[in-house]
């Protein structure tokens, strides 16, 4: 059996997984992944998140992909990082940079086992706070800057791409550079509040084909989180496994403990499970209905004549459900153009809504626009990415 | 995704090898994963001897030693050769004595 079918049936433990501390954020990310920004009262206790890092521990998965929300606004994160790594646990995690003080940035700099990503999602402070929000293109650069003097080489530099920076990669790349950091791209999902504007920021055919042959070009020294494999479909395969984990090797777990099949599908349809429940995260990992369904071979339903189906697997499972797609048909960014037409056949209003929703209130909420909440923010990833060749 | 940077032929059979002290194994039916805290990379062994020849080469005094111990054949041997090349070159295991490079 090839290591991509051994991968598709699951193994005992996640090889890693993304662990969203908490839904607070000081930022309001126009298409934040979890729809982060109040905390919930219900979010794991200190006690709980080390109890659960000594079950990840004994699971023996390598790291963690900690995001939220904003994970550093949590007073407790810095020793639960601390507390990860003494039990063998790896952390990455990802931040707009609010907390990275120099003082911080050192005590990272000094750790083998603790890499850190900061989010940018536009080259210039026009195109990123446009996103993120006013202010946030300085806080990110404010904390590379940190992080380069207390000497952490290779931080991450994680961008989101859209529609309107698909155009800026070589300027990410000099960013990067400069820092001594490494770039990282990844896909834009339809969830948490990515399903509101989705429709208006993934970017188009044309600049998808052009991110693909600049992705070819950068090989391995640019990140993307095994983000893009739809767009194998194209002809060459990117670095990387090039398919879908959810379920299979990787999994989320929120800050409320509830373990969804991977970090873009915050909705009840792909919830396996709590961490709090009998058997803790173990049981829900290898005993969950969802979980064995997910392993069992799939189909590739519409697409299964398609010459590309080897190649792209029929894409990404969060961004046809989020567009009211068919899981088992196209996606909704097929490189061969057939996304198009079955998005045009959804009707309007027809997609499922994310479902938990932190989004700050500001003002009134409307309650007749049948507003779209998705789940939370772009930061983490696919735990294949970075993976480096079969031996043996 | 191919670990380039070395050839087969450049590995060293006849000297101590061992695993970096920063990887992690985790056994699973295929095989093995191993993870790099260092470097960050994943890696595979794609088979059981192969972990077992891995985990043995700190106990013995040369690679080729740990493929004996592990029951690899002389035929086989050119294939486990490549392979602990090829960890070599990701920097998954070492020359014994060696200080390990810094944050990659």
């Amino acid at each position: 059996m090839s290591l991509v079918d051994e991968f598709q049936y699951g193994l005992d433990a996640p090889i890693c997984l993304t662990w969203e501390l908490t839904y607070a954020c000081n930022l309001a990310c126009v298409h934040c992944l979890s729809s982060s920004g109040r905390r919930d009262p219900r979010e794991l206790s200190t006690a709980e998140c080390r109890a659960l890092i000594d079950e990840l521990e004994r699971m023996q998965v390598f790291y963690v992909n900690i995001g939220g929300g904003e994970p550093t606004v949590r007073p407790d994160f810095w020793d639960l990082v601390d507390y990860a790594t003494e039990h063998h646990v790896g952390v990455k995690f990802s931040t707009n940079g609010v907390k990275i003080t120099p003082g911080i940035a050192r005590r990272l700099a000094a750790s083998d086992y603790v890499d850190v990503q900061i989010s940018l999602d536009g080259a210039t402070e026009e195109v990123n706070d446009a996103v993120r929000g006013r202010g946030s293109y300085r806080t990110a650069l404010r904390a590379m800057e940190h992080l380069a003097a207390a000497g952490f080489a290779g931080f991450k530099v994680s961008v989101v791409v859209t529609r309107h920076n698909v155009g800026q990669l070589d300027a990410f790349k000099a960013i990067a550079d400069r820092y001594g950091a490494q770039l990282r791209l990844t896909r834009l999902r339809p969830s948490g509040r990515g399903a509101k504007v989705w429709d208006e920021l993934h970017p188009t055919a044309a600049q998808q084909r052009l991110l693909y042959e600049w992705l070819l070009a950068h090989g391995e020294q640019v990140l993307t989180g095994d983000s893009f494999f739809h767009l194998a479909g194209y002809g060459e395969s990117l670095p990387g496994l090039n398919l879908c984990g959810a379920g299979r090797v990787v999994c989320l777990i929120d800050p409320v403990g509830d373990v969804y099949a991977c970090p873009f599908a915050i909705h009840a349809s792909f919830l396996a499970g709590n961490v709090r429940g009998d058997g803790g995260f173990a049981k829900v990992w290898r005993e969950s209905t969802l979980f064995a369904e997910l392993r069992r071979p799939q189909g590739g339903g519409a697409c299964a004549t398609c010459s590309a189906y080897d190649a792209c697997r029929g894409g990404c499972m969060a961004a046809k459900f989020f567009t009211g797609l068919p899981l088992d048909g196209p996606d909704p960014e097929c490189v061969r153009g057939h996304g198009e037409g079955a998005l045009a056949a959804v009707a309007p209003g027809s997609a499922p809504r994310p479902s938990p929703d932190h989004s700050h209130r500001t003002g009134p909420v409307p309650v007749t626009l049948g507003r779209r909440r998705p789940p939370e923010r772009a930061c983490d990833e696919d735990p294949l990415a970075g993976f480096a060749a079969p031996v043996g | 995704m191919v670990s380039t940077e070395d050839g087969p032929g450049l590995f060293d059979l006849d000297q101590p090898w061992r695993l970096d002290e920063r990887v992690a194994v985790r056994p699973e039916r295929f095989g093995a994963l191993l993870y790099h805290f260092g470097t960050r990379r994943l890696s595979f062994l794609k088979s059981p001897r192969l972990l077992d020849v891995v985990r043995g080469l700190a106990e013995q005094p040369t690679a080729r030693a740990a493929c004996a111990r592990a029951g690899v054949s002389d035929a086989e041997l050119p294939r486990y050769r490549a392979a602990l090349a090829a960890l070599a070159a990701s920097r998954m295991i070492r020359p014994t004595g060696a200080d390990g490079p810094g944050r990659a």
